[in-house]
């Protein structure tokens, strides 16, 4: 059975291909003149540029961490180039229509139409591409909402007074390696401000693609929900298939003010690599978020993608009654690494926090969950639920738990529940008996096991998630 | 009796598991509208050749042939067997958490469809049916959205397995021991559900230990096995010869193996 499956697991990466498109490259290297440049490549205004030089110094005080189950050459950071952006970008085309055909073509290809008569309707997407944003959709329609939604290299000049209140506030420059790296050199991602009271009209979403060789992706994100709005946000992201690895550095801010709730959903398709482990992404990404008063934050992410994954989405759940949620469903294959997570600070009284994380390993591959329950001094009444589930599938694959708890207060409640568990022969013929294929045997399994998880998962995702993991599988089972 | 008429023939069939012998040179013809019990001591055979038929990972077959509706049953992959109309009714059904009933009987009745080249069922049409079902073999609506025999009892579970049946609408079906574990009145309605189900076009393999199933299931034929072969075939009163008499008298040579499992 086990040849089957990781026949089924053979898939093919379908947003492998690579766009025509011609760029303005950076040469590869880091030092302060590349910061300088990048700044100016963006007209950013001088506090900025002194922010990011000044995380540039303290990244180079800095150590490449390495308390990962993870095994991988050393990175280059020397190697990589910085800045990349499609020529056509230069003039900072007005509309759509002033949009290169090939940059369009390429989000349509990866089904992410960027012409807003052809769009699902309900979501605005922002497309960035290498180092910058493509296209922002729906823009006016939310405008008249009051929800500002545009690439944060635009923020920086349009609403200085939000960036700079809130950059950095929930993420700090000296956080960790990689957050710092990315405070020094990131080149664009969305800003998100919905006012006070605001429903946001509809699920706004990022969708990020990197096409050129040898850059490094690094976008930051940052979200600012005020006082009892409501915002729902999801991510998306492919690269090409290429033998070199590529790294992708990110960092997302989310700010819950009181009675705010922000639903933020991530699938990740990023390239993982062929079977031999040759190529893919390095994916390592800070997410954190800060919740108010009754402020809610969910994270749900679908992790197919990446050679490398090292990301831990977090709440630091800091005014009373605020809940944050983490659900997750990380799928590895061939060789692929992940060691992914959250961390759930509790602060506030009566703070909240549910996690549910599903990790599903098959070939040669390796999952973990780490996780960080802290329940502080202050944090009376708090309590915490964490379930985190495990599938193997074959016999070369897996899978790895380490939970940290620290409860400081005696009134909090802290629940943990783990189970592995294995596509066991016995469910894979009674699929088979029941007419279904290998494949489709091992879909309808997984899918159930992440169930949990998907139902959190916007519609449009929940189905996107549902397939991806299908195409993920074809050719695992055997 | 002439082989173009016949659903099933196997044909001096040998299969092992996990390279011990199991079935030693089994011979059976069954007709189109058939009931065939099988019955016999542990160790006999008798999920084996389920087992078998069914193709299941692990069994392999080392002579014989089985010709289902005249083709090779043998040459075909466990899939292509169940959408050629052959059900297996698990003595231990498996969960499968996660997964609704409703979807799992969508996904298999879609892929014998499609496989057949017929139209895909609408949702609305199938929950129709799997509604219609479910009642047939007594169990609540709300058993469609729980997860594949998750957290079901035995009973439940084999009613569960009867009700993949009546959606599936198979030409052969064999029944693993669905008695085993059942209190009378889940028998009983097990029995009515198999009972309806009984029609000209389709046959059935009764595999059991015990007599008591034959009481509500009746069968046109009942063999012995014991040792991986049919050593004896009569009508329904075999059974009851059996009940009363036990296993023993028709094992010539008992094997001491056949004490294993």
């Amino acid at each position: 059975m086990t040849e089957q499956i990781d026949k089924a697991l053979a898939r093919e990466y379908e947003a492998g291909f690579v766009s025509d498109v011609e760029s303005e490259t950076f040469e590869p290297g880091l030092d302060e003149s590349v910061i300088r440049r990048i700044s100016e490549m963006k007209g950013e205004p001088e506090w900025m540029l002194e922010w990011r030089l000044s995380a540039f110094r303290e990244w180079l005080k800095m150590e490449e961490p390495d308390w990962a189950l993870f095994d991988y050459p050393k990175i280059d950071f020397q190697a990589i180039s910085y800045y990349s952006a499609p020529k056509s970008m230069k003039d900072k085309p007005k509309s759509l229509d002033e949009v290169d055909p090939e940059l369009l073509r390429t989000y349509e290809k990866l089904g992410i139409p960027l012409i807003e008569q052809q769009m699902l309707a309900g979501i605005a997407v922002d497309a960035v591409f290498d180092s910058v944003s493509v296209v922002t959709t729906f823009r006016e329609k939310l405008e008249e909402a009051g929800v500002i939604f545009c690439p944060i290299s635009e923020a920086i000049q349009k609403y200085p007074e939000l960036v700079k209140k809130y950059i950095g506030s929930v993420v700090p420059k000296k956080d960790n390696y990689y957050a710092a790296l990315n405070c020094a050199v990131f080149t664009d991602g969305s800003f998100v401000y919905i006012p006070k009271g605001t429903r946001c009209p509809m699920e706004l979403s990022t969708y990020f693609r990197i096409n050129e060789q040898n850059t490094g992706q690094f976008e930051r994100t940052l979200i600012v929900a005020d006082e009892g709005s409501h915002v729902s946000y999801l991510e998306g992201c492919t690269a090409p298939q290429r033998d070199e690895n590529q790294l992708h550095a990110a960092v997302v801010e989310l700010v819950a003010m009181d009675n705010a709730e922000i639903k933020y959903s991530t699938v990740q398709n990023w390239y993982p690599g062929d079977e031999d482990g040759k190529g893919g992404i390095y994916n390592f990404v800070t997410k954190r978020g800060i919740c108010h008063t009754n402020a809610k934050i969910s994270w749900t992410q679908v992790e197919t993608g990446s050679a490398v994954t090292w990301k831990y989405p977090s709440c630091i759940l800091k005014g009373d009654n605020s809940v944050g949620e983490f659900y997750s469903v990380a799928l590895t294959r061939g060789r692929q690494q992940a060691d992914t997570g959250t961390k759930m600070i509790h602060l506030g009284k009566n703070t909240k926090s549910t996690i549910i994380a599903k990790g599903i390993s098959a070939g040669k591959s390796n999952g973990s969950y780490r996780g960080l329950v802290r329940m502080n001094p202050g944090a009376d009444g708090a309590r915490n639920f964490t379930q985190c589930d495990s599938l193997l599938i074959g016999d070369q694959c897996g899978a790895h738990t380490f939970p940290y708890v620290e409860s400081r207060n005696p009134t909090a409640i802290v629940e943990h529940e783990a189970t592995t568990s294995k596509v066991s022969d016995e469910q894979m013929f009674l699929c088979r008996q029941r007419g279904l294929d290998p494949e489709k045997a091992v879909s309808i399994i997984v899918n159930g096991f992440c169930k949990e998880v998907f139902k959190e998962l916007p519609m449009e995702f929940a189905v996107e998630a549902g397939k991806l993991l299908e195409i993920s599988l074809e050719g695992s089972v055997g | 009796m002439s082989n173009s008429k016949s659903l099933l023939t196997i044909k001096d069939l040998h299969a092992s598991v996990e390279e011990k012998q199991i079935i030693k040179g089994l011979n059976l013809d069954i007709k189109p509208g058939e009931v065939h019990a099988i019955m016999g001591p542990n160790g006999a055979g008798k999920s084996t050749l389920g087992y078998v038929l069914s193709g299941r990972d692990g069994y392999s077959v080392e002579g014989g042939s089985v010709e289902l509706n005249g083709e090779d049953l043998l040459e075909m992959e466990t899939e292509e067997r169940a959408r050629a109309g052959l059900f297996l009714a698990f003595q231990y059904p498996v969960e499968i958490p996660g997964v609704s009933n409703l979807e799992f009987l969508k996904a298999s009745v879609d892929a014998q469809r499609e496989a057949r080249g017929e139209e895909a069922i609408t949702s609305a049409d199938f929950l129709k049916e799997a509604k219609a079902a479910c009642k047939q073999v007594n169990l609540p609506i709300s058993f469609l959205k729980r997860g594949v025999n998750e957290g079901f009892s035995g009973g439940e579970k084999k009613r569960n397995e009867l009700m993949q049946m009546l959606l599936l609408k198979p030409k052969l079906c064999i029944l693993d021991e669905t008695d085993s574990g059942l209190d009378i009145d889940a028998l009983q309605v097990v029995a009515e559900g198999v009972n309806s189900q009984r029609s000209a076009d389709r046959s059935f393999i009764v595999v059991t230990h015990y007599q008591r199933l034959l009481d509500y299931i009746k069968p046109d034929f009942v063999h012995v096995l014991s040792d991986g072969k049919i050593v004896k075939s009569g009508d329904a009163s075999l059974a009851h010869e059996l009940e009363a008499q036990g296993y023993a008298w028709l094992q010539k040579e008992p094997a001491e193996d056949e004490l294993e499992g």
